[in-house]
């Protein structure tokens, strides 16, 4: 029923690229979309996937995974493909087929377009698969927390993230004992129209939204008595602590910048 | 209405990285009109096990009968079965969801598709059998009781299916005395008085003592040992060994054979344990001879 929604992507395993520092890996995230940007030519995108490859080597994730996250949105990608295949003008005349006509300049953008999704799609996963999601908020929130002179609630931002992170697990098993609870009085989630099966979920919704609601008071209450009050002066189990590692990814990181832009400036057109 | 598990393991997250074995090919029978306790630590596999008893889960490998069969097979009314399997959760108080106790209950035989005015007479008898007065209690909203009748009304809804095998997890976890013995009770009642076939799951050694006719205990997904409460709690090192321990009557009569007095050393129900105690002081007494 439930088992499969996996939230957050997270991959437990013990690598170079999960120890890095959760902000570093944010801004490496960042640069790696702005990389993707930049490649417009076929040496551009291998250099991207050389970089992919070798960071996935690094992460112990299997290469699977990061593929997998691209399922979701293969519709998209496929429409990408054949909308610039089929509606670029262009020079060079490929195929001429009815109404039909395919030129080199519309194949060439179809496959970078859709090649750009695809790097995007599979660079951001690393850093879901790689990264605990108490990281990223821990990591979002001292990203942000520069912020906090204009008034920006860097710190509630990422509690609240990290509190309705570490509530979809508690919930989802929840909502799994209570649909197993009423399907052991005979109720039925599956059959029956859209106005039936809305129906079918009141005796699963009331009680969810009960305890979610007891919930939020309990921890309310548990974090008040420990004194809870917000960011100010407040301390961390986990410091965040840039190591050599670090630096040496966003040097690799810049590199690859810099070649793709270089070999934008100087090869283009030579390959293709 | 017997029930008859052959070689079931069940996998959580199976071919994944956070795979766990959480049965281990289990074979038991659940005999018609057995009082069954099944006992074990945390994560020993009980709470697994029993939700494969009404197909709620399904078996990695192994299969469940029900009369002969298949629970898990293709033509099987899964369904009308649930209704013949009743089973309350753990804190089963947190599945109520209607506005009134009365209609709480009905949802269960509803969904059996039953006649208006059998559901009413079903909502009746189930909550005569937990003890809840219906004409005090029907038109109350589940919310405001208190949480041991909130727990009487969820299982007053599983009975209102009159279920020839009952299964609870764990009826008592998180009740007061005096809410836990009145459950256990109407369970007693339940057995002996409607001859419904019960399967308890708990980690009190004393409400087992109270109740099972038969025991089986659970270690890291496996069957530990199986037999009546009186050839189970005698073995006090397989019990602390299933990180378990055996009833108060039983540890105190140990305590008492160790200071030297006369007592067989299978007792474990408080009652009996008096009952020996009694007469051991009353032929001290008359006798004169100490018994030590």
């Amino acid at each position: 029923m439930l088992k499969n929604i996996t939230m957050g992507q997270y991959y437990p395993v013990d690598s170079v690229v999960h120890r890095l520092d959760p902000r570093m890996k944010l801004i490496l995230a960042i640069l790696f979309i702005v990389a993707v940007f930049m490649a417009h030519s076929f040496v551009g995108y291998l250099l991207l996937l050389a970089f992919l490859v070798f960071a996935c080597k690094m992460s112990n994730v299997p290469f699977r995974l990061l593929l997998k996250g691209l399922r979701p949105l293969r519709m998209i990608i496929i429409i990408t493909f054949l909308l610039n295949l089929f509606f670029t003008p262009g020079e060079d005349l490929l195929v001429s087929f009815w109404i039909i006509r395919i030129y080199r300049e519309g194949f060439m953008q179809a496959l970078f377009y859709s090649l750009r999704l695809v790097f995007l799609v599979a660079g951001t996963s690393l850093l879901t698969l790689t990264t605990s999601p108490i990281a990223l908020s821990d990591g979002i929130e001292t990203l942000l927390s520069p912020l906090r002179v204009i008034h920006f609630p860097a710190h509630e931002l990422a509690m609240m993230m990290t509190i309705a992170l570490r509530f979809i697990p508690t919930l989802l098993e929840e909502t799994d004992k209570i649909m197993k609870a009423q399907m052991a009085r005979g109720a039925d989630f599956e059959s029956g129209n859209l106005m039936v099966r809305a129906k079918a979920m009141v005796p699963l919704l009331v009680p969810l939204f009960v305890s979610a609601f007891r919930r939020a008071g309990d921890l309310a209450m548990a974090m008040e008595s420990r004194c809870y009050h917000g960011g100010e002066g407040r301390t961390r189990l986990r410091v965040l602590k840039t190591t050599k590692n670090d630096w040496l990814a966003l040097l690799i990181l810049l590199l690859l910048i810099a070649l793709i832009v270089l070999e934008g400036i100087f090869l283009k057109g030579v390959l293709f | 209405m017997s029930i008859e598990i052959r070689n079931l393991t069940h996998c959580y997250s199976e071919g994944s990285a956070l795979r766990t074995v959480a049965l281990d090919d289990i074979s038991m029978t659940i005999e018609d009109g057995e009082f069954l306790g099944i006992i074990g630590h945390t994560g020993s596999g009980k709470s697994t096990l029993v939700q494969h008893l009404n197909g709620l889960l399904k078996p990695t490998s192994g299969q469940i009968l029900v009369d002969g069969q298949d629970l898990n097979g293709e033509h099987v009314n899964r369904r009308a079965l649930r209704q013949r399997i009743g089973l309350v959760f753990q804190y089963p108080e947190y599945q109520l969801f209607e506005e009134t106790v009365a209609k709480d209950i009905a949802f269960g035989p509803k969904n059996q598709g039953l006649s208006k005015a059998e559901i009413d007479q079903r909502v009746r008898y189930a909550m005569d059998c937990v003890h809840l007065d219906y004409d005090k209690y029907n038109a109350r909203s589940p919310f405001e009781l208190s949480g041991g009748q909130m727990r009487r009304v969820a299982i007053a809804g599983v009975l209102a299916m009159k279920p020839s095998v009952l299964i609870l997890d764990e009826p008592t976890a998180g009740l007061d005395p005096r809410g836990r013995d009145r459950i256990l009770s109407m369970l007693e009642e339940l057995h002996s008085r409607d001859n419904v076939t019960i399967v308890m799951v708990s980690h009190s050694m004393d409400d087992m003592a109270r109740l099972a006719t038969r025991l089986i205990v659970m270690a890291e997904g496996r069957i530990l040992a199986t037999g009546t409460p009186r050839e189970i709690f005698v073995r006090e090192d397989l019990m602390i060994a299933a990180g378990l321990g055996v009833p108060d009557a039983a540890r105190l009569c140990r305590a008492l054979r160790e200071k030297g007095l006369d007592l067989p050393d299978n007792l474990y129900r408080p009652e009996e344990l008096k009952e020996h105690l009694l007469r051991l002081w009353r032929a001290q007494r008359e006798g004169g001879a100490a018994p030590c």
